[in-house]
């Protein structure tokens, strides 16, 4: 128990109604009494809320994101820093995480996209990394609502605008539309950067006595509880939730990276954490937290860009661009030189205690920007437990409930979408409306706004393989430079973890990782972002288990583990929730550029005869959660496809290695729209034909159900006539189904006795996906 | 060979130009930033692209402002190449070492993808180019090369226009709209004339808004742009 702080003129008494208001429960607010022994002040009470809303406690998930698998030979950071690392030898790491920015976004799309991108930015250079790449996975609604142009359009000039300035590339991504996400769209960005694995940088506030420095931008009142806001679900009064989205600046924040990069190299700090959600607030508490320390912070030292700011006010705000460090004492000069040479103001604000408490000193109705420095006389404000706020937060295992069976058989399924005989399909039409529909086609009106070549590193890009690679430029003490090769790529079709979120979860993973060996390069380490509805549904928490238990099983099958993520909860608006949607993003290493593949079928395979072959388990033309199944019906149905695993893993293997042989032309795995549309994607993006024949089915459906169904674990690949006998024996030796389907040539996707269209037909439908939703994109 | 990448706050293609210059052309190249007020004794200076000040108020309006600046113009008056890529050369015309002006795309939007040039000029960065066709990325919100009629004339005529977007072929755009066979405009920007880059009275300030130094290695998928920097060695090389 501690003297009770002094409370401000003219701020509320904290009371069970306000701390309602503020995003506590009832029992969580009788909790922070009981161990506080006393009323928390107005700032006080703003501060527990914060730290424990959902956004930054992880109340609702902490117990299941335990059984994530966190450990591998190659990690070399795992969860709980600002961001995670893998090992990608000679010294070196990747660096990196994935964030939402889900609620902002839909506010605010421009701002709030752009400031998701910039606190992603600001997690991995925190750790001492320079960013190389980031990607973004985003969910609107269905293409023909209202707000659908809007949103799509901000949210995509809002990344450019901001990663375009600051100059890392955006290299890829992925969209999906989705009725499910009319009222509550998805922005989770994501970096990656490279550092000295021995020169990374933690979250820690060590060294009683060490000074508190507060870098970057001047303090406002944006965003003051957006945590909150995030860890709520939204209703009618969304729009009014406007002044908790938070504006960036994302020239400051290339000003902060170069500043950072410098004071971390002359190593006089001993930790650093970006002032994110819940900005100074958490940003203190959990580098106290880690360090096992206290923090005093004096209040009217905090650089502000407005007048009248109040503790509450300067705890809770969420302004960008701004980081807290603590530098080894009677070193501070050197932060202080590094940031004048950027333009950069940095203040000291506090210093480092031993009291395993959060204390805030401010003067009572002082205003640094009005009043005279002597009339400062700083009282205790805030004396708060770093316990209470962090480890002790409060945890809860949530009632789970399995929702009622929802599956129908294919057969059903292609006879009720198809109304009957399967000789009712025209295959060639339905392809074309496939390759042409937001979901399936191309995303280059939104990739083109994104600068995808600065850094003069990406060596795959967008629409060109099924990851991206970027080529890393990691300098030695002495200058040199060495070249490494980089895949990522971020990936997760909710529909499929809608209708079985253990198997979906799986498969999220596992295309994810397939993509990575789609373009030669082997997967290290995992990030998630974890989007689902209000975790107090039961069923909606059940979801959220299984879809943990299918990442986990998929993660250790493929030994690639989680090193970061993140939760998004509460993704609904008047009780629908979004699909369930834990996306992943995975960081993976090519041996070297040399053994990248891109999706295309190569022109110039034409004339050698190239050979389309098709890896892997073949189809049993389960149309369950396919994009086909869902034009035809207008909703999410049919049997969950499932997974097999050690098939997976064999084919992964298996193309890994034919990757690194240089056996083939292209690779391109089998995911949205299934084999037909993997088939017209590798003939469109370089303009060559192919003629295949039917794969062998062991069935006897209808042929749309084998070449629409998007069942996992499978690859086409194209290689030379003359490494056909190679291919096969790779295939054999790890136990992968291999099928010739045809070769490459002509002017047409001809699929034996089914159906041939135009290549220039298909781009064209290809090219205009988007059309519709954002208008002529030449 | 000494080459020098100035590095404006905001400056964010520094390391594509310095790569390109020092790792593939094998030049000793070096940053210079800002707030130096000398150049060194550089043989040749690149402005880099980005958003020099965050591009508030103008693009590389602010940039004319730093430090460094005097020494840029006292460098190109005394005949010492200079090549504003992007960035660069808007900033390189708010100077008024480029006449003219880059204003927001036609479209509205951050534009990037690659683009087909025509040489047209010869010029220290230009030799051989003159006819020829190279494929180079852009990255730009305000590329649309704007100036008045004098000044389009006095370009031409005195054969200033180093680069012009153009078809995989060299044929430039019939009109404006004309679109490629993946429907995308061959002026990706709207610019004047389809002009991409120019040269100063001396031929020797370059500047332009595709990035050369992005497509210097056939690994990025073009090693087109390496000619510009190898021009620059053959110039310095026969100015010596």
């Amino acid at each position: 128990m501690s003297a009770s702080p002094v409370a401000l003129p003219g701020e509320p008494a904290a009371t069970e109604a306000l701390a309602k208001e503020f995003g506590l429960s009832a029992d969580e607010y009788a909790h922070a009494l009981e161990v506080l022994g006393r009323t928390p002040t107005y700032a006080e009470l703003g501060v527990i809320s914060v730290m424990w809303s959902e956004h930054c406690s992880y109340k609702s998930s902490r117990v299941h994101l335990a059984r994530l698998p966190t450990e591998g030979p190659k990690v070399v950071q795992g969860p709980g820093e600002n961001a995670g690392a893998v090992d990608i030898g000679d010294g070196f790491c990747a660096v990196f995480k994935m964030e939402s920015h889900n609620h902002p976004s839909y506010i605010e799309p421009y701002q709030g996209a752009a400031t998701g991108v910039g606190g992603i930015l600001r997690d991995v250079f925190t750790m001492g990394a320079r960013p190389i790449a980031s990607l973004n996975s985003l969910r609107f609604g269905r293409p023909d609502h209202p707000k659908t142009p809007h949103l799509l359009k901000g949210v995509v000039a809002g990344i450019g605008g901001y990663g375009n300035c600051i100059g890392v590339p955006t290299v890829g991504g992925e969209v999906q539309f989705d009725p499910s996400y009319d009222g509550n769209i998805l922005v989770n960005a994501f970096t990656v950067g490279i550092a000295k694995s021995e020169e990374l940088f933690f979250g820690t506030a060590s060294g009683v006595g060490n000074p508190v420095i507060y870098v970057g931008a001047r303090t406002g009142r944006d965003g003051i509880h957006g945590a909150t806001m995030a860890s709520a679900e939204f209703g009618e009064e969304t729009e009014s939730k406007l002044p908790t989205v938070q504006v960036g600046d994302p020239f400051m924040e290339k000003l902060l990276l170069e500043a950072c990069l410098e004071i971390f190299a002359s190593d006089c700090l001993e930790g650093v954490q970006d002032m994110g959600a819940a900005g100074l607030t958490s940003s203190s508490v959990e580098m106290a937290s880690r360090a096992g320390t206290g923090l005093e912070l004096d209040l009217d030292a905090i650089p502000r860009r407005t007048k009248a700011l109040s503790p509450y006010e300067m705890l809770l705000s969420e302004s960008q661009e701004r980081m807290l460090m603590v530098a080894k004492a009677g070193r501070e000069q050197e932060v202080f030189d590094a940031c004048a040479k950027w333009d950069l103001e940095a203040a000291v604000v506090g210093h480092v205690t031993d009291t395993g408490r959060f204390v805030c000193k401010a003067t009572p109705g002082y205003d640094p920007m009005v009043d005279p420095p002597e009339k400062a006389a700083p009282e205790v404000v805030v004396d708060l437990p770093i316990g209470l706020l962090a480890d002790d937060a409060p945890k809860y295992d949530r009632p789970q409930k399995a929702p009622g069976v929802r599956t129908m058989t294919t057969q059903e399924m292609t006879s009720v979408s198809v109304g009957g005989a399967s000789s009712q399909v025209d295959v060639g039409a339905e392809l074309r409306a496939l390759i042409g529909a937001p979901n399936v086609g191309s995303k280059r009106w939104i990739w083109r706004q994104y600068d995808h070549v600065v850094r003069d590193g990406t060596v795959v890009g967008p629409g060109e393989g099924d990851a991206a690679v970027v080529r890393a430029f990691c300098e030695e003490a002495d200058g040199s430079i060495l070249e490494k090769f980089l895949a990522v790529s971020v990936d997760c079709n909710g529909r499929h973890v809608f209708l079985d979120p253990l198997q979906g979860g799986a498969m999220a993973v596992a295309e994810c990782a397939r993509n990575i060996v789609c373009v030669g390069g082997e997967p290290l380490g995992l990030t998630d972002c974890l989007n689902f509805g209000n975790p107090e549904v039961p069923e909606t928490m059940w979801a959220f288990a299984q879809a943990i238990d299918g990442l986990a099983s998929a993660c250790r099958a493929l030994g690639v583990p989680v090193v970061s993520g993140n939760v998004s909860l509460y993704n609904e608006t008047d009780g629908k929730p979004i699909l369930p949607t834990p996306t992943v993003a995975i960081v993976g290493q090519l041996r070297s550029a040399e053994d990248r593949l891109g999706l295309a079928f190569d022109p110039a395979g034409a004339e050698a005869g190239h050979v389309i072959a098709h890896l892997g388990v073949p189809s049993r033309g389960a149309l369950g959660g396919s994009e086909w199944l869902f034009a035809k019906q207008g909703r999410v149905s049919g049997e969950p496809v499932g997974i097999d695993l050690d098939a997976e893993v064999a084919l992964q293997k298996a193309v890994l290695t034919l990757a690194r042989g240089h056996l083939l032309a292209s690779a391109h795995d089998v995911s949205e729209g299934g084999l037909a549309v993997c088939l017209a994607e590798s003939c469109l993006t370089k303009g060559v034909g192919a003629q295949v024949r039917m794969p062998q089915t062991g069935g006897e459906l209808p042929p749309e159900a084998y070449l629409f169904a998007e069942e996992p674990s499978r690859i086409v690949v194209s290689f030379a006539p003359a490494h056909k006998d190679a291919v096969r024996k790779v295939c054999e030796e790890h136990g992968v189904p291999f099928e010739v389907l045809g070769v490459v040539g002509g002017d047409a996707l001809d699929i034996d006795g089914v159906c041939s269209v135009p290549v220039a037909e298909l781009e064209a439908a290809h090219r205009t996906a988007l059309d519709a939703i954002v208008g002529d994109d030449a | 060979m000494q080459i020098a990448v100035i590095q404006f706050p905001g400056s964010n293609a520094d390391w594509d130009a310095l790569h390109a210059a020092r790792d593939v052309l094998g030049a000793d190249a070096r940053y210079v930033f800002h707030k130096e007020t000398d150049l060194g004794s550089p043989d040749a200076v690149l402005v880099p692209g980005g958003f020099s000040y965050g591009d508030y108020l103008r693009p590389g309006a602010i940039a004319g402002y730093s430090p460094i600046v005097p020494a840029l113009r006292a460098f190109a008056k005394k005949g010492g190449p200079i090549l504003g890529i992007c960035n660069g050369f808007q900033i390189l015309t708010e100077l008024g070492l480029l006449p003219g002006a880059l204003t927001r795309n036609q479209h509205l939007r951050f534009e990037c993808r690659m683009v087909h040039l025509r040489g047209e000029a010869e010029g220290a960065f230009t030799h051989g180019l003159a006819g020829q066709v190279i494929r180079v990325p852009i990255a730009h919100a305000d590329g649309r090369y704007q100036c008045d009629a004098e000044t389009l004339k006095a370009l031409e005529g005195e054969g200033r226009v180093a680069f012009r977007y153009c078809d995989a072929q060299g044929n430039v755009p019939a009109s404006p709209d004309e679109v490629d066979a993946e429907g995308l405009r061959l002026n990706p920007n709207g610019s004047l004339a389809h002009i991409a880059g120019i040269y100063d009275a001396s031929g020797r300030v370059l500047g332009m808004m595709p990035h050369p130094e992005r497509a210097s290695e056939a690994l990025l998928g073009s090693a087109d742009g390496f000619t510009l920097f190898q021009s620059l060695a053959q110039h310095l090389e026969t100015a010596r």
